[in-house]
């Protein structure tokens, strides 16, 4: 490969991923670091409701615009994370939650991966026990082996 | 223990039966996947305090409607189901006995006001929210959005997305009691 070709390869590369840098979210950054934090965790955290697969600080449809408003100034206002997630909750539901939290409508959702573990730990081990009382029955044999 | 076998196969058919049933379902229309449901239902609705759309320098405030019930209908110029649904809106005005509420959801006045001069207004009041911070508090997240709310001010049922015959019938009418529910 011609150096020439190489270099335009990696250039055509490095625009297509520049692509993706397009600021969203053009308010003005917190002068206070630990505030920026918390307004990026918690907008990272949000799902936006009207393009449902991506998040509030991600999505530039309108309604995501409001709803990083709001976070913003709740969080101007000396309110805590948890009285905004719960703001947003009364009005949304825990739908607006990426990370929905334990109630009687998930559990099950949260059980789903320890009860799949568990029946294949069950199984294996079923198994397992099953075929080391095969080997050791008299009349086992080995697979080609002679008698 | 040859049934055994089965188990897979059988499996299979039962993902396969549940894929069938809600993907006809989605197709019908008669289950929308992007649907949230609503934590506000049985709950107080928000209070708000708007401007007129028709009347701007009048301000709504929403306790004028406390002791009557009313239907609230989020909706903008800009929402193609909004166009799709005033027809059924200006058919509904006239029977469902309780007044309907226009909410002007993030709109540009001028082309709101067009739109109810070209397809007609079904609204008995029109109030503004520019900031679609009462949308907000109603969780609004997509017009149309149409909302029952009772006497005692509480929100007894939503529908998200066109309104119809259909979900008019099946999902407001039974809650209006005489025109006074509740």
């Amino acid at each position: 490969m011609s150096t020439g070709l190489l270099q335009r390869l990696t250039l055509a590369c490095a625009l297509l991923v520049s692509v993706g840098c397009f600021a969203i979210d053009t308010e003005a950054a917190f002068t206070d670091t630990n505030q920026q934090a918390r307004y990026e965790h918690l907008t990272q955290e949000l799902r936006c409701l009207v393009c449902q697969n991506q998040s509030v600080a991600d999505s530039n449809a309108p309604l995501a615009g409001d709803l990083r408003r709001i976070v913003r100034e709740m969080i101007e206002h000396g309110d805590t994370d948890q009285a905004i997630r719960h703001f947003m909750t009364d009005r949304y539901g825990d739908f607006v939650l990426y990370d929905p939290p334990l109630t009687a409508r998930t559990y099950l959702l949260w059980a789903a991966p320890i009860l799949l573990v568990l029946m294949t730990v069950g199984v294996a081990v079923r198994n397992i026990v099953r075929r080391s009382r095969m080997a050791l029955s008299p009349d086992f044999r080995e697979p080609g082996s002679r008698s | 223990m040859k049934w055994r076998y089965s188990i897979p196969a059988l499996l299979f058919l039962g993902l396969g039966g549940i894929f069938y049933f809600t993907l006809t379902k989605i197709g019908r229309g008669t289950l929308d996947v992007r649907e949230i449901p609503s934590p506000l239902i049985g709950k107080a609705a928000p209070h708000f305090a708007l401007p007129s759309l028709l009347e701007p320098s009048d301000l709504i405030d929403s306790n004028v409607w406390r002791g009557q019930s009313y239907l609230l209908n989020v909706w903008g110029s800009w929402c193609e189901g909004c166009k799709e649904e005033h027809s059924t809106l200006i058919a509904l005005a006239r029977v469902a006995g309780v007044p309907l509420i226009g909410m002007a959801w993030k709109d540009d006045h001028a082309s709101a006001r067009a739109m109810l001069t070209e397809l007609g207004n079904p609204y008995s009041v029109v109030v503004a929210d520019d900031a679609g911070r009462v949308a907000i508090d109603f969780g609004v997240y997509g017009a149309p959005e149409t909302f029952l709310i009772s006497a005692d001010g509480i929100i007894l049922a939503k529908h998200v997305g066109v309104m119809s015959d259909t979900v008019w019938r099946s999902t407001f009418a039974p809650k209006i009691t005489n025109g006074a529910s509740r």
